[in-house]
């Protein structure tokens, strides 16, 4: 169920678009950055909120690249893996972030504080390798780049100690 | 020596720039006053104050600007072909695309982010020209902050009168609404585009009809580059023939051109249209990192095609490249070395086209990843004499038979990497494997 407040805020973005479905996008987006990921009961907010059907949203939500329809860790580490990035050694930077956070592209780390996803050329092909972490654009990686970014500069293995859940 | 990337510092060349020259890296973009200051919203006032919006398209035709997005289309006969006049479907609509998502492109994050003016005043000038009385900003997500630039300058433009209502007393009227994307590549297809603003599954759309027959919500749309709209300005302020003289071969104005891969300096380059691959290169990117030669480049994105060392002297415009059999595409310029494998770059951009086909006809969404199959197969060792042979045929049969342009851009760079680069397949089927680094390494660091 939404809450008054967020039926409020949504409302506020529904009324920049001609029409409701033409929202969907933003309803979904907005939906899983305040709540973490698009859950069974966040589609259903949404279908009720909009007025559609939960199967032509979920034709969305599994449509784009940055809409998760599973859970996922705190922070979300987008790594591209497009042409100029993996020409200048992406799949280094992949294999360091699977062994520091003991996962696979497209895992979650044991302490649920990261997801490794793959993302397509982001704009940013000249400072190669690139990636995006929550919000933040990190370019010219390198695996000790990678450490302080995500926190993990003193060594420890994040994913391997539980993190915050210990 | 290692890169020492360009990305924030646009280089300044012997031309003075155009579009870039509001740009200064690591400053905030000009605000409306500011804009105004640089000769901006010049154009707007010359063009709704004196003249018509078919005197206007009549000189954007004379210009010779063609679309900046891929497609290389004129953009005055584009706008042409809108139904006018008073039993005309209305309204129509105005589209910038900033999607871009095509890998080896970033032109467009440097426009939205460095001079969010320029694309609102091009789209008052290109909207007026239509008459769309509506338009949206496609973009990204990942350009998000973009996309707050826009509405802030969108709500600057509106309080100084070039927004809204009755545009400086002309009686033409505007509305621009930013929208931020959530990822994929295919809604940078202007008909795919069309179904994502409508909150459809943004499939592509088949055409006919076109969109400027039936496009947004089924009414004449419109869809620009970011980039091109860019142009118009310009061309409002300084006349087609000046704009037709800036490019060094047939097409006319500048250029902006990304590079990168293992050059010296990659970066963001704006440089009259038609520099050669080797100028672009080898002097304003300088040259090759050390140690390494010159191989392959891409020259317009990952849809284009690889051009040898012996092409180094192509312009690098529409029509010289369309000449060699080839596109300017994104002029999104990929340069790769002697120590990258051209059967592990096929493979990474077919990777890429199968990982972003909208999964909406089977040639695509089935044939491109059994391209990928073979390919892998072909790097780990499991390749088998007729491979090559195999990926030729089966790639031509995919682009003509598929639905939407994707395909037919996934079919340039892997033909093109079999004709020209035959030993790259031969080595990897006699000597069991890729004969490379694996995984390619970091490029050296500068200081
Ligand atoms: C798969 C695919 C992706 C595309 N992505 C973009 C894009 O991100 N930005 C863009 O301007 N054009 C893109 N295009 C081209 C558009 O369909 C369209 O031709 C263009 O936006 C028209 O603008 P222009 O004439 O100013 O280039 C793409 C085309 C295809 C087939
Ligand atoms: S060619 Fe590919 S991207 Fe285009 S409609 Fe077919 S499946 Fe979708
Ligand atoms: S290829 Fe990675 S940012 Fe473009």
């Amino acid at each position: 169920m939404l809450t008054p407040e967020e039926r409020a805020e949504l409302d506020e973005m529904r009324s920049h678009y001609p029409t409701v479905r033409a929202a969907s996008v933003s309803v979904l987006k907005w939906l899983q950055k305040h709540r973490g990921h698009l859950s069974d009961e966040s589609m259903r907010d949404a279908a009720d909120y909009l007025g559609l059907p939960v199967a032509e949203l979920d034709g969305l939500a599994t449509f784009y690249n940055l809409l998760f329809r599973q859970p996922v860790g705190e922070r979300v580490i987008c790594l591209c893996d497009s042409i100029s990035c993996w020409m200048c050694g992406s799949d280094r930077i992949r294999e360091h972030i699977e062994n520091r956070l003991r996962l696979r592209m497209g895992g979650t780390s044991a302490d649920g504080r990261f997801t490794l996803v793959p993302v397509v050329c982001l704009g940013n092909c000249d400072r190669a390798p690139s990636m995006i972490v929550g919000d933040e654009l990190y370019d010219d990686l390198t695996p000790e780049k990678v450490d302080e970014i995500l926190g993990l500069s003193d060594g420890t293995n994040a994913g391997a100690h539980g993190g915050d859940h210990d | 020596m290692g890169r020492t990337p360009a990305h924030t510092g646009v280089i300044m060349t012997e031309i003075t720039p155009v579009l870039t020259a509001n740009i200064e890296p690591g400053r905030a973009p000009l605000d409306c006053a500011g804009y105004e200051r640089a000769g901006g919203y010049a154009a707007v006032r010359k063009a709704l104050g004196e003249m018509s919006p078919d005197q206007l398209l009549d000189l954007v035709k004379e210009s010779n600007l063609r679309g900046r997005g891929g497609a290389g289309f004129p953009t005055g006969m584009k706008w042409g072909f809108v139904p006018q006049g008073d039993d005309s479907p209305n309204p129509k609509y105005l589209i910038a695309n900033g999607d871009e998502m095509e890998p080896g492109t970033f032109k467009d994050r440097l426009l939205i982010h460095g001079d969010p003016h320029q694309i609102v005043e091009g789209m008052i000038l290109s909207a007026y020209a239509v008459r769309a009385p509506v338009g949206y900003i496609f973009l990204r997500p990942e350009y998000e902050r973009g996309a707050d630039l826009l509405h802030h300058a969108i709500a600057e433009a509106e309080a100084a009168g070039y927004l809204g209502k009755n545009i400086l007393g002309s009686g033409f009227d505007l509305e621009l609404h930013p929208h931020v994307s959530a990822g994929r590549y295919i809604c940078g297809e202007e008909t795919a585009l069309m179904n994502a603003l409508e909150g459809r599954r943004p499939n592509p759309r088949s055409r006919p009809p076109y969109p400027a027959i039936s496009g947004l919500f089924g009414k004449p749309t419109i869809v620009q580059n970011i980039e091109t709209l860019s142009c118009v300005p310009h061309i409002v302020n300084n006349g087609a023939k000046w704009f037709r003289r800036l490019g060094l071969g047939d097409d006319a104005g500048t250029k902006l051109y990304c590079v990168s891969g293992k050059v010296k300096r990659p970066g963001i380059y704006e440089l009259p249209i038609g520099v050669t691959l080797r100028e672009l290169v080898f002097e304003h990117c300088g040259g090759m990192l050390d140690g390494l030669e010159f191989k392959a480049a891409i020259p317009g994105g990952a849809a284009t095609m690889l051009m040898t060392p012996e092409e180094l002297d192509t312009r690098l415009d529409f029509t010289s490249l369309d000449k060699a059999k080839n596109r300017l595409g994104t002029a999104g310029v990929i340069v790769i070395d002697d120590h990258t494998c051209i059967v592990g770059i096929s493979l990474n951009l077919q990777s890429f086209f199968a990982r972003e086909s909208c999964g909406w006809c089977t040639p695509c969404r089935d044939g491109i990843s059994w391209i990928v199959d073979i390919l892998r197969d072909l790097e780990e060792g499991r390749g088998e004499p007729g491979d090559a042979e195999l990926l030729m045929r089966e790639m031509k049969m995919i682009g003509p038979n598929a639905f939407c342009a994707l395909a037919m851009g996934a079919e340039g760079p892997m033909v093109s990497a079999l004709e020209k680069f035959p030993e790259e397949f031969e080595t990897h089927i006699s000597g069991g494997g890729c004969p490379y680094e694996r995984p390619p390494a970091l490029p050296p660091q500068s200081n």
